[in-house]
C-alpha cells in the first residue's frame, strides 16, 4: 500500500520533470520524486540511506540546481520555437531516447526473468545492511575500490569545474 | 471497528496523541512568546521599556500581534508566481515542525502510573534522528529560495540567493560538528546521546559533551545561528540593504508563517544543542521523572543567548561571512572531527 504511494510519487515526479514548461517547476518535481524514492528506502528498512538521499540529493544538489536555474533565468521552453531553430534535435532525441528506453525494458525483462518471482532472490544473497556502523564497514572493506573510484571521479569533476570557471590569464 | 475504537481510546494512544499535540502547540506558543521576549530583551538592552500597553506589562502583545496579522489583507505582486508564492511559506513552516519531530524533551515517563509502560517524551524516536534534523533543516532552504524567486522582486531574489549561499556554506560545518558528537556517543539517536551524558566527573562536573567537545559546540552554535538566519548572520533579511529580504513582498498570515518558521527553527536548534551538548534533561536537584523542567531551563537559556547575541553584535559584512564559514569554521570542524576520530579509535574516548 505504502509502496504504491511512494512509487507513485517518484514516477509522477519524474514525469512532471519532463513535462513541465517552467524549469523551476521541473526542479521542484525532481525533489518530489526524490522524496518518493526516499520513502521506498524507508520501506526497505534502510532509514540511513533514505535520510542521506534527502540530505544529499534533495537538500544539497537540488539547491544548486535551483540556484543555477534561477540565476541564469532560463526562459520557459517553447516547443514550436525550439523546433524551428533546431530542426535536427527532435528526431535525434526521439531515436536516442527510444533506443535507451528499449534497452531499459530489455534489462528489466531480463532481471525479472532471472529472479523468477518478484522480490525473492535478491534479498537473500545480500543480507540487509541497516545499521550505520555496518554500512560503513562494508563500504570501506568490500566496496573499497568502488568507493575510491567514486571519490576520484568527484575530485576530477571539481577540478574541471574550477578550471572552467577560472578566468583566462591573457 | 471495535478494535480501532479500543486502540484509539487506549491510554497509550491518548498519551501519544497528547505528546504530539503538546509539541505542536508548544512550538506555536513558543514562537509567540519569543516575539514578546525579543522585544522585551531588546528594550532592556537599549534601556527602553518595550511593549507595555496591551495587558499587564505588555504580556498580551503577542495576542494583539497575531490578531492583527490574521486580519490583514493578503497582498501578492501581480508578476509573482501564484503557486510557488503560496507554497514557499508552507514549506518553511512544515520543515520547521518536521525538524522537531525526533527531538526528545524528557526522560521516559509513565505519567504518574497511568500507563503500563513508560513512554518516551518525543514525537518519534528515529535511530537516525541527528540526520533527520539535518535533512529537515536543509529542506528549509527551499522555503526561503522559492519565496525570493516567486515574489519576482529584486530585493526578494537577492535575499533568497544570499540565504541559499549562506545555508550551503554553513551546512557543512554544521554537519561536521554533528558528526563529531555522533562519533563520541556512538549513536545517532538523540535519546541515546542524551543518556550517554549522565553522571559526573570527579563528583561535580556533569558529563556533558560541551566539556568534552567545546570546539564542536562553538561550531554548532555559529552554524546554528547562521542556519536560522539570525543576527549576526541575518543576511537574507538585512533591512538596510534588502528592505526585508526574501519576505519583502509578503503580508498578513503568509508573512507570519515565515516568522513562525524562524522562531520554531530557533527553538529546534536550541533544543538539539541542549540534547547534544548540555546533557538534555539530566541535571542535579530535580528527580529524573521531572527532567523536562531541566530541559526547559536549558532551552530558555539558549534562546536568551540568541536574543543576547542579536542585540550585542552588529551584522558581518557578506565577504566576512563567507570567509568565516569556509576558512575558519569548516577547517576547525574538520580538524576537530579528525582529532575526535583518532581519540575514539586509539583511546576509546
Amino acid at each position: 500500500m505504502l509502496f504504491y504511494l511512494f512509487a507513485g510519487t517518484a514516477v509522477l515526479g519524474a514525469l512532471l520533470v519532463v513535462t513541465q514548461k517552467n524549469p523551476v517547476y521541473s526542479v521542484l518535481a525532481l525533489i518530489g520524486s526524490f522524496f518518493g524514492l526516499s520513502g521506498l528506502y524507508v520501506l526497505l528498512e534502510a532509514p540511513f540511506v533514505a535520510v542521506v538521499q534527502i540530505i544529499i540529493y534533495a537538500g544539497a544538489i537540488m539547491v544548486l540546481f535551483l540556484f543555477t536555474v534561477m540565476l541564469l533565468n532560463v526562459p520557459r521552453e517553447d516547443a514550436a520555437e525550439w523546433d524551428r531553430t533546431h530542426p535536427l534535435y527532435r528526431p535525434m532525441a526521439v531515436r536516442i531516447g527510444g533506443g535507451l528506453a528499449l534497452l531499459l525494458a530489455l534489462e528489466l525483462g531480463w532481471a525479472l526473468w532471472r529472479t523468477a518471482g518478484l522480490g525473492g532472490g535478491v534479498a537473500d544473497e545480500h543480507p540487509a545492511v541497516s545499521s550505520v556502523a555496518e554500512l560503513g564497514r562494508v563500504l570501506f572493506t568490500d566496496y573499497m575500490f568502488a568507493f575510491e573510484v567514486t571519490s576520484i571521479l568527484i575530485i576530477v569533476a571539481m577540478v574541471g569545474a574550477v578550471i572552467l570557471a577560472k578566468k583566462r590569464e591573457e | 471497528m471495535a478494535d480501532i475504537i479500543a486502540w484509539v481510546t487506549s491510554p497509550a494512544f491518548i498519551a501519544y496523541a497528547s505528546i504530539v499535540g503538546v509539541v505542536f502547540m508548544g512550538l506555536q506558543i513558543s514562537a509567540a512568546v519569543m516575539v514578546y521576549a525579543e522585544r522585551k530583551v531588546a528594550a532592556f538592552m537599549q534601556q527602553r521599556l518595550g511593549p507595555t500597553r496591551v495587558g499587564p506589562k505588555g504580556l498580551l502583545q503577542p495576542v494583539a500581534d497575531i490578531v492583527k496579522l490574521l486580519f490583514k489583507e493578503e497582498l501578492r505582486p501581480k508578476a509573482a508566481d501564484a503557486f510557488l508564492f503560496t507554497l514557499a511559506p508552507i514549506i518553511s513552516v512544515a520543515t520547521a515542525y518536521l525538524a522537531f519531530a525526533p527531538v526528545p524533551f524528557g526522560a521516559p515517563t509513565t505519567f504518574f502510573g497511568l500507563l503500563d509502560e513508560p513512554m518516551a517524551l518525543q514525537v518519534s524516536d528515529v535511530n537516525v534522528a541527528v540526520l533527520v534534523i539535518f535533512a529537515a533543516s536543509s529542506m528549509g532552504v527551499y522555503g526561503i529560495v522559492l519565496a525570493g524567486w516567486a515574489s519576482n522582486s529584486k530585493y526578494s531574489l537577492l535575499g533568497g540567493l544570499r540565504s541559499s549561499a549562506q545555508m550551503i556554506s554553513y551546512e557543512l560545518a554544521f554537519g561536521m560538528s554533528l558528526a563529531t558528537v555522533v562519533m563520541v556517543a556512538g549513536s545517532m539517536s538523540l535519546r541515546e546521546i542524551v543518556d550517554d551524558q549522565q553522571g559526573y566527573w570527579f563528583g561535580f562536573i556533569p558529563q556533558w559533551y560541551i566539556f568534552l567537545q567545546p570546539i564542536a559546540f562553538f561550531v554548532f552554535a555559529c552554524a546554528g545561528i547562521a542556519e536560522t538566519n539570525r543576527a549576526p548572520f541575518d543576511f537574507p533579511e538585512a533591512e538596510q540593504e534588502l528592505v526585508a529580504g526574501y519576505h519583502t513582498e509578503y503580508s498578513s498570515m503568509r508573512f507570519a508563517m515565515f516568522f513562525m518558521a524562524e522562531y520554531i527553527n530557533m527553538v529546534t536548534v536550541s533544543a538539539v544543542a541542549v540534547n547534544l551538548f548540555l546533557g538534555g534533561w539530566h541535571g542535579p536537584f530535580i528527580p529524573p521523572e521531572y527532567g523536562w523542567i531541566w530541559f526547559l531551563i536549558k532551552l530558555a537559556f539558549l534562546l536568551f543567548c540568541y536574543l543576547w547575541l542579536r542585540w550585542t553584535l552588529p551584522r558581518f559584512r557578506y565577504d566576512q561571512l563567507m570567509s568565516f564559514g569556509w576558512k575558519v569554521l569548516l577547517p576547525l570542524a574538520t580538524v576537530n572531527l579528525l582529532l575526535t576520530a583518532a581519540g575514539v579509535l586509539y583511546f576509546g574516548l
